[in-house]
């Protein structure tokens, strides 16, 4: 059984959905508390949304330093698979294991809404078991949300199939309608959308199943 | 010695400045015309502790980079404060 990781910063606050969803999915979930130094045992990481520490100075600045993230590092560089989901994403980029930053979106509006999602690369530990092209709906809901990077990056992003999820309507600003990105092996991802909050038809909709699953799976191919 | 420092954080030229862009929009219907080019961003003045100017401002130049700037988006410059 797949035994994932969620890290908990303090004023993360979607660790438990994170959790359950997974959960749901077959596999085990168990708090990592942002101070511990090491993520030993555990097949898969997933860095929650929420706002660690605050988001002060930017989302993400200072949670990269928490004790927890050498561990994250570590495990990511050594093809652990890591997910980081908004706040988590955000952490992600800040951390260096991500290329790219999240800017405040345009039109300086906090958003919270389903948004439709296209699948665009099915390299990565998020994507394994869903179609190139594949529609899905995931709620966002942040204030930070908006892709950035260089045209340099974004040009090695294309090239080397990085982008992982777009939006079919750009919400924030992001550059070419980027929801998710991946690192270069496609070990770690992060998105702003948040499929663990789109696990059952019953609240609105069960496309975040397909995402979630790949990623227990890869966790399991892993080990 | 100590020496105060102002710290000034910008989002990086190229990079889309929606704050800056709305304070300009906000501009003409107060009354303030020819302004352009706003940009958003922050200050942070600290206390350093060292040996001499370029040591304080070697030293606030370092931390701006790893800490109070994200050198993905933003450009960050160390000065002295002129009110000591």
């Amino acid at each position: 059984m797949s035994r994932i990781g969620v890290v908990v910063f303090p004023g993360s606050n979607c660790e438990y959905d994170a959790a359950s969803a997974v959960t749901q999915l077959g596999a085990t979930a168990e708090f990592v508390w942002h101070g511990q130094d090491n993520v030993d045992g555990f097949d898969g990481i997933i860095l929650p949304g929420g706002f660690a520490h605050g988001d002060y100075l930017r989302p993400g600045a200072l949670a990269r330093f928490s004790p927890v993230m050498n561990a994250v590092a570590s495990f990511a560089n050594a093809g652990g698979a890591v997910l980081g989901i908004c706040n988590g994403f955000q952490v992600l980029t800040e951390a260096g294991l991500l290329p790219g930053a999240l800017q405040k979106n345009r039109g300086l509006t906090f958003l919270c809404h389903p948004t439709t999602l296209i699948v665009e690369s099915t390299r990565s530990v998020l994507t394994l078991n869903a179609t190139k092209g594949q529609e899905l709906s995931i709620p966002i809901n942040h204030f930070s949300g908006s892709y950035t990077c260089d045209d340099k990056t974004y040009d090695e992003l294309v090239a080397n199939d990085q982008i992982v999820l777009r939006y079919k309507e750009n919400p924030n600003g992001s550059r070419d309608d980027i929801a998710g990105v991946s690192n270069l092996n496609g070990n770690v991802v992060g998105l702003m959308p948040h499929p663990e909050r789109a696990m059952s038809l019953l609240l609105g909709s069960a496309d975040g199943q397909v995402l979630l699953s790949s990623f227990i799976s890869k966790t399991l191919s892993v080990r | 010695m100590k020496y105060a420092i102002i710290v000034d954080v910008t989002l990086r030229q190229g990079i889309s400045d929606p704050e800056g862009a709305t304070i300009e929009r906000a501009l003409p219907a107060l009354g303030f015309t020819g302004v352009s080019d706003v940009r958003a961003g922050k200050s942070f003045r600290l206390n350093v502790e060292a040996d001499n100017e370029a040591d304080a401002l070697e030293k606030a130049t370092a931390l701006a980079q790893r800490l109070l700037s994200n050198p993905v988006i933003e450009d960050s410059r160390a000065r002295l404060s002129a009110e000591g």
